[in-house]
């Protein structure tokens, strides 16, 4: 088992004009399974494609058309699943959510409201080293996603594109044990991080592969604790839902400017109506959306043109065995095999292509060395190039090179700096680099001694000052660098000069 | 349980089904016939029974994720009452 003792991050206090109050958060999350076909279509699930080029006749709703189910889509609900510690259900059904809009040619979305596939599970947010939330996951079900609404391009006319239409999401549904904007944001990115690495979701937010709907309300101090309690929700304030939103920035200051709209009106005395709303990042406000309000009226029935999912145990269990080396588990294992500390382990393992690099670079090299070139030297040189991982000119077999020089001794920090660049930009083996341009450090005492004679020699002024002040050895320490074309080994020039200068 | 005439209004209205006001009390007698016939169905007790979904014993049939449609963006907006650079064009729908 692994070792996750943590301690349960404070709620975010919000100061009001006559209390503190304090925040729930509960969150819906539309992942789009990634997958080659649709959910119930052969049609491609491609992001930017010509429009309505990816439309099958059952995505535009013909008549007779019907809908057959993806199958890798199902084991890719139940791969998110069991990566979130959730129950599977071997039965489960669909339904119809009956509801009009363009974008919608069936006039219904097939979903899963009442036998959803997955039921509760759990995801660890981790908010400081050793603070982490516990966020239970109520459900996970499987529906259509809607095609898209241009209202841009003619003033009179909405265009639609049916390319998104019937291509399959999860909606991962947590409970309400989110209790601030940071933490809202933190689980939405640990989210991301187990879908990845499992496979199922890219994860794409600007695509809008990865969006969510916020559902908050507010409540006094100690409020919170009776709801869990008695699982009352009376205890809480009446929440609202902030629709639809694709950047961890915009959930935070969502969350954020919807809280204290609420303890506006609450302080005046007024209440909280329960209602859809919309974030606008531009004025930095939420708006109601009354018009959904009115169709808020599904009439969800069990879909008859499909029979009950059924799936077999043993087919769960074979995807059990299949799932990956989740982040939890690889962080934990990088902290205690490479010696890393937390925040390195945790950059490390963000993403699984550092992860991979990283271990194919620490492999038989010192950890904690092999992580500070990753992530100090090439994450920030990748970022300077706005590069990420997998687009490094560097392969892990180049800078375990650098580093093999570097612990041998045979460059030192300086200069290792600069072979790293060589590498980046002209690419070539590090120890030929080495060895072609001379740049090997000089452990050759008597070379090294050459050069701190000349310094002192050349420069007897220098010399009667940094006897009176012994800080000014740093100047010899600079010109023997130089001397040497920086090759020299820094700690040995340190001593000599201290040694020759008698200090 | 009755369906009055608001009633009938509101579910016409639901489903877009355009129902003239006086076309709305037969309407919602309809309603209420079936509705009479469903709650005949509720005195059988079915304590127990597993809901029927199916006369022939059979399992949801699967596809494979392979894509094996799409492409035909002109026969998808052939019936279309207009259409304009690909896309469908609807009268405005603004949030």
């Amino acid at each position: 088992m692994l070792d996750l003792t943590y301690e349960t991050p404070k709620p975010k206090i919000i100061a009001g004009a006559t209390h503190d109050w304090e925040l729930v958060i509960g969150m819906e999350v539309h992942a789009q399974i990634a997958s080659n076909a649709k959910l119930f279509s052969g049609a491609s699930t491609e992001f930017g494609n010509e429009p309505n080029s990816n439309v099958a006749f059952v995505d535009a709703a013909m008549p007779g058309m019907l809908p057959v189910i993806n199958e890798f889509c199902i084991e890719q609900a139940v791969r998110t699943g069991l990566g979130l510690a959730a129950e599977i259900n071997l039965w489960s059904a669909f339904d119809r959510k009956n509801y009009f809009y363009p974008d919608l040619p069936q006039g219904y979305q097939i979903s899963q409201l009442y036998h959803p596939i997955v039921g509760e599970g759990e995801v660890m947010v981790d908010m400081e080293p050793g603070i982490s939330r516990l966020v239970r996951i109520e459900r996970i079900h499987i529906e259509q996603d809607a095609g898209k609404s241009i209202h841009d391009m003619d003033p009179n006319m909405s265009f639609v594109d049916l390319n998104r239409t019937g291509v399959a999401l999860m909606e991962i549904v947590s409970q309400p044990d989110i209790r601030g904007p940071e933490e809202a944001a933190a689980y939405m990115v640990k989210l991301r991080q187990i879908l990845r690495y499992l496979g199922t979701c890219d994860g794409n937010m600007q695509n809008g592969n990865l969006r969510a709907d916020v559902n908050v309300s507010i409540c006094l101090p100690g409020q919170y604790e009776k709801f869990i309690e008695t699982n009352d929700f009376a205890h809480l304030g009446t929440r609202c839902e902030i629709k639809n939103m694709n950047s961890m920035r915009f959930i935070q200051a969502a969350i954020e400017v919807e809280a204290r709209r609420q303890i506006t009106i609450v302080e005046a005395g007024g209440e909280v109506n329960q209602e859809t709303r919309l974030y606008d990042p531009d004025k930095g406000e939420t708006r109601s959306m009354r018009s959904k309000e009115e169709a808020h009226d599904y009439r969800y029935f069990p879909d008859p043109d499909l029979l009950p999912l059924e799936i077999e145990q043993s087919w769960v269990e074979e995807i059990a065995s299949s799932l990956p080396e989740l982040p939890d588990e690889k962080k934990a294992r990088f902290m205690k095999d490479f010696l890393l500390s937390d925040y390195d382990a945790t950059v490390l393992t963000a993403e699984l292509d550092s992860a991979a690099y990283f271990e194919a670079v620490a492999n038989r090299r010192d950890g904690k060395l092999s992580a500070n070139w990753v992530i100090n030297e090439l994450f920030g040189r990748l970022k300077k190039d706005d590069k990420d991982i997998t687009q490094s000119p560097v392969t892990p077999y180049q800078l375990g090179g650098i580093i093999d020089l570097i612990e041998h001794g045979d460059i030192n920090g300086k200069i290792a700096k600069d072979l790293f660049e060589i590498v980046y930009i002209q690419g070539g083996d590090p120890a030929k680099i080495v060895q072609d341009r001379g740049m090997k450090q000089l452990t050759d005492t008597s070379a090294i001694e050459a050069a701190v004679d000349k310094v002192i020699l050349d420069n007897p002024d220098q010399v009667e000052k940094a006897k009176a002040n012994p800080k000014l050895v740093g100047w010899f320490v600079g010109q023997v660098m130089k001397a040497t074309g920086g090759k020299a080994n820094p700690k040995a020039v340190n001593e000599l000069i201290a040694f020759k200068l008698r200090l | 349980m009755s369906i009055d005439k608001a009633t009938a209004a509101k579910v016409a209205k639901l489903a877009r089904i355009k129902v003239e006001d006086d076309a709305l009390p037969a309407l919602a007698e309809e309603f209420n016939m079936i509705l009479g016939f469903i709650e005949q169905l509720n005195e059988v007790d079915v304590e127990g029974v597993k809901p029927m979904t199916s006369v022939t014993p059979q399992r949801l049939k699967r596809r494979v994720d392979q894509i094996t449609d799409g492409d035909q963006q002109a026969l998808v907006l052939s019936n279309a009452p207009d259409a304009r650079e690909g896309f469908f064009a609807v009268p405005k729908v603004v949030e």
